[in-house]
């Protein structure tokens, strides 16, 4: 014992004499024990998984997928791989988190700010739609969307016309396609057209630094942009027409063909999320505005300021500070949530990857792994953007 | 920094006691496990008329629950004593390696795939499917031939069927798009407002879901069958006894009723001359159940608490209308294609 207690004397004594050791050391053995852990189980999965002969590993990814998928950004069809299946999915609920998080932010901001209003029909109406979306289960909207007010539309024989190209019946909604001619030099253009507006207002910044001269420098801006596309519009015989979607009725199954069709389940997801996530962000986008002292709007005031520019330079830029974190949060719960789409049928990771694919290969483990990887890379992604957008506006201290 | 020391010191052993305990030892057969928990842990579906569906005071019927009720009369004695556990198409395998279930009885079809790669074994078929389509008869549609570009297919995930429907429409050179739902009932829904031209599984799955239709008569299942469906019950793979009182199981079943064994006349058959119906009830003598380490009586109780698989068929697919006519789900002996391995 007192032999032990020797060595243990003499590595205190050396843990001593070198600090950057006995820094080091602690958080060295503890990733070394992290990694142990995670290396016994997952050798204890694949013996036990070996000895019960169940195939492991990710080579069936480059595999035939050999199912289907009904709704797919890119190409696919059953003789491509499990890769590119996981692809379709994976771009399908980006898809459906991008087209929520613009349209939840949109109808958060709107609701928020009505909810302050001064009129007591708006500020109800707001306090209505909040109190009520937020409080119900999302699933449950889902299935509202899509079971209840998405299965009301009429057959495909007699769609809804709108505006004479947007015809909507159960099988889905039906909408006119950009069939463009030149499109590369429009978009060179439109390029062009951003760098153009950014150049013009880093010169009218430092004027109005330099000599104190205000340029209307959202006018221009404006003025730019309609200019430049149309100039190259011109010049170089940019074209666009539409491909309209058409009935076409074979065998007594009628399906609109040509234009672009926008699933059911893509709108009642959309729906459903934008809708359910944009009560919260109007909450947030309150809380925001409220937080901000009245002192800040009379000293702006006071030094001559419009009501436009208040708003513009001094209540906003203040209230993002608070809006923004949380409002971070809930493009997270959007994206993430975005995984019930398995429920109604459409065709996200989860339902193609997760379920398909899992179900034909058995590789449980590998897949739902992957899918983990793969959300917790998504909301990564957004938390970075966010915080960047963030620190951008945040109160610089001097 | 003694602390340190102390520290590591315990996390070491920690690892030790973690790393020991490795796969730990054999685990017991599923016999032995089956017979202490005093119940059969059987794997069905969600509700699927004629095959596994729960009424509603929650009793089971159906041609699957009865292979399960056989292993539960067979190991038991008792063919109540079964815990039935519904399961989607997706879940049903992972149920089965996770040990949740001990036997999938789930309309769910034998392939090499599932087989070989995926650990289960599948020990034989209890009904002879095929996939089909079902349309509605307005459209005027009489073959799966007519299906053209466009067409919108409602069909279940996790299943055969995806698949089938792949390689058929790959073949006829027809654009289509499949719309999965992961319930069964979520399809029929969805077919039956509109939302799919046509619904696919199948056939004894159409024949059954058409009645949950709203309105049954204005829908047609078409004649082709684009694809083989043995559905049988499985397994997971390396439990010999298991796999083996299983499949005997099954075996007996089928076989008492090409011996003209029923739940009626068991009783006086286990007088009869014929040493094949003796063996099959299980009469002086015979051997069977000592080979699969269950007592003498385990294939009377069988055909005594269930019937034999023609009584299940008739109560279960034929009586509730949804196919009467037994096609290749009849005896070999008389034009269908049951053969089983003889019970001796």
């Amino acid at each position: 014992m007192t032999f032990l207690q020797n060595k243990f004397e003499r590595i205190d004594q050396y843990l001593n004499d070198h600090p950057k050791v006995k820094f080091i050391l602690p958080q060295a053995l503890l990733l070394v024990f992290l990694f142990s852990i995670i290396g016994y189980f997952s050798f204890n999965a694949s013996s036990n998984l070996a000895a019960r002969g169940i195939d492991t590993g990710f080579s069936f990814l480059k595999n035939k997928a050999s199912f289907d998928i009904q709704f797919s950004m890119i190409e696919f069809d059953s003789s491509m791989s499990y890769a590119r299946a996981y692809l379709v999915g994976l771009l399908n609920t980006i898809l459906v988190s991008a087209i929520g998080i613009l349209f939840a932010t949109l109808l958060g901001f709107f609701f928020g700010i009505l909810r302050l209003s001064s009129n007591p029909l708006a500020s109800g109406l707001a306090t209505v739609y909040i109190e009520t979306l937020r409080n119900i289960s999302l699933l449950l909207q889902i299935f509202f969307w899509y079971f209840t007010v998405l299965r009301l539309l009429p057959s495909a024989e007699n769609s809804i016309v709108l505006f004479d190209f947007v015809y909507a019946n159960i099988k889905g909604i039906y909408i006119p396609k950009f069939v463009w001619t030149n499109l590369n030099y429009f978009l060179y253009g439109l390029i062009f057209t951003f760098i153009c507006i950014y150049i013009f207002n880093k010169y009218a910044n430092n004027l109005r630094e330099k000599t104190g001269k205000q340029l209307p420098k959202f006018t221009i801006s404006l003025g730019l942009l309609f200019f430049i596309p149309f100039l190259i519009i011109n010049i170089f015989g940019v074209g666009l027409e539409f491909s309209y979607p058409k009935l076409d009725i074979q065998m007594g199954i009628a399906n609109y063909i040509g234009g672009i069709s926008i699933i059911p389940e893509l709108i009642a997801l959309a729906f459903a999320l934008s809708l359910y996530t944009s009560t919260f962000i109007a909450e947030n986008v309150r809380a925001g505005i409220l937080g901000i002292d009245k002192g800040q709007k009379e000293a702006a005031a006071s030094i001559g300021l419009t009501n436009n520019q208040i708003l513009r330079l001094i209540v906003i830029p203040q209230a993002l500070r608070i809006i923004i974190p949380p409002t971070t949060n809930q493009y997270l719960n959007l994206t993430k949530n975005s995984s019930l789409a398995a429920a109604i049928a459409y065709p996200d990771i989860v339902l193609v990857f997760a379920g398909t694919a899992l179900m034909q290969t058995g590789r449980a483990i590998e897949i739902v792994t992957i899918t983990m990887l793969t959300y917790l890379t998504l909301s990564i992604s957004i938390s970075i953007f966010m915080n960047w957008y963030n620190k951008k506006v945040a109160l610089t201290e001097r | 920094m003694k602390n340190l020391i102390k520290t590591i010191c315990g996390i070491s052993v920690f690892a030790l006691i973690l790393t020991s305990c490795g796969d730990g030892g054999k685990k017991a057969s599923t016999v032995d496990a089956t017979k202490k928990q005093g119940f059969v842990k059987c794997g069905v579906s969600q509700g699927l008329p004629g095959f596994s569906n729960a009424d509603e005071s929650g009793k089971w019927t159906g041609i699957d629950v009865d292979v399960c009720r056989a292993v539960a009369a067979a190991v038991l004695g008792d063919a109540n004593k079964v815990k039935y556990t519904p399961l989607s198409a997706k879940e049903r395998f992972t149920a089965l390696q996770a040990g949740e279930i001990d036997v999938l009885s789930r309309n769910t079809t034998w392939t090499l795939e599932r087989d070989a790669a995926i650990g289960l074994t599948f020990v034989g078929v209890n009904f002879y499917d095929g996939q089909g389509f079902m349309v509605r008869k307005a459209t005027g549609i009489k073959s799966v031939n007519d299906f053209k570009n466009g067409v919108k297919v409602c069909t279940n995930t996790g299943t055969t069927t995806e698949l089938n429907m792949a390689d058929f429409f790959k073949s006829k050179g027809v654009k289509y798009e499949p719309v999965v739902f992961e319930k069964a009932d979520e399809v029929v829904q969805a077919y039956d407002s509109g939302r799919c031209d046509t619904y696919t599984t199948d056939k004894s799955g159409l024949a059954a879901q058409r009645t949950k239709l709203s309105k049954p008569d204005d829908h047609v299942v078409l004649p082709e069958t684009i694809s083989k469906e043995p559905l049988g019950p499985v397994v997971r793979q390396g439990d010999a006894k298991w796999e083996d009182v299983v499949r005997w199981s099954l075996n007996v079943w089928i076989e008492a009723e090409e011996y003209g064994v029923n739940s009626s006349n068991v009783d006086s058959m286990k007088s009869s001359k014929n040493p094949a119906i003796q063996r099959i009830v299980g009469a002086e003598g015979t051997k069977n159940g000592e080979a699969l380490g269950l007592d003498q009586e385990w294939s009377y109780r069988i055909i005594k608490q269930i019937g034999n698989y023609g009584e299940s068929y008739k109560k279960n697919i034929a009586d509730t209308g949804i196919l009467p006519d037994r096609g290749p789900n009849n005896l070999w002996t008389k034009g269908g294609i049951l053969y089983v391995p003889p019970v001796r």
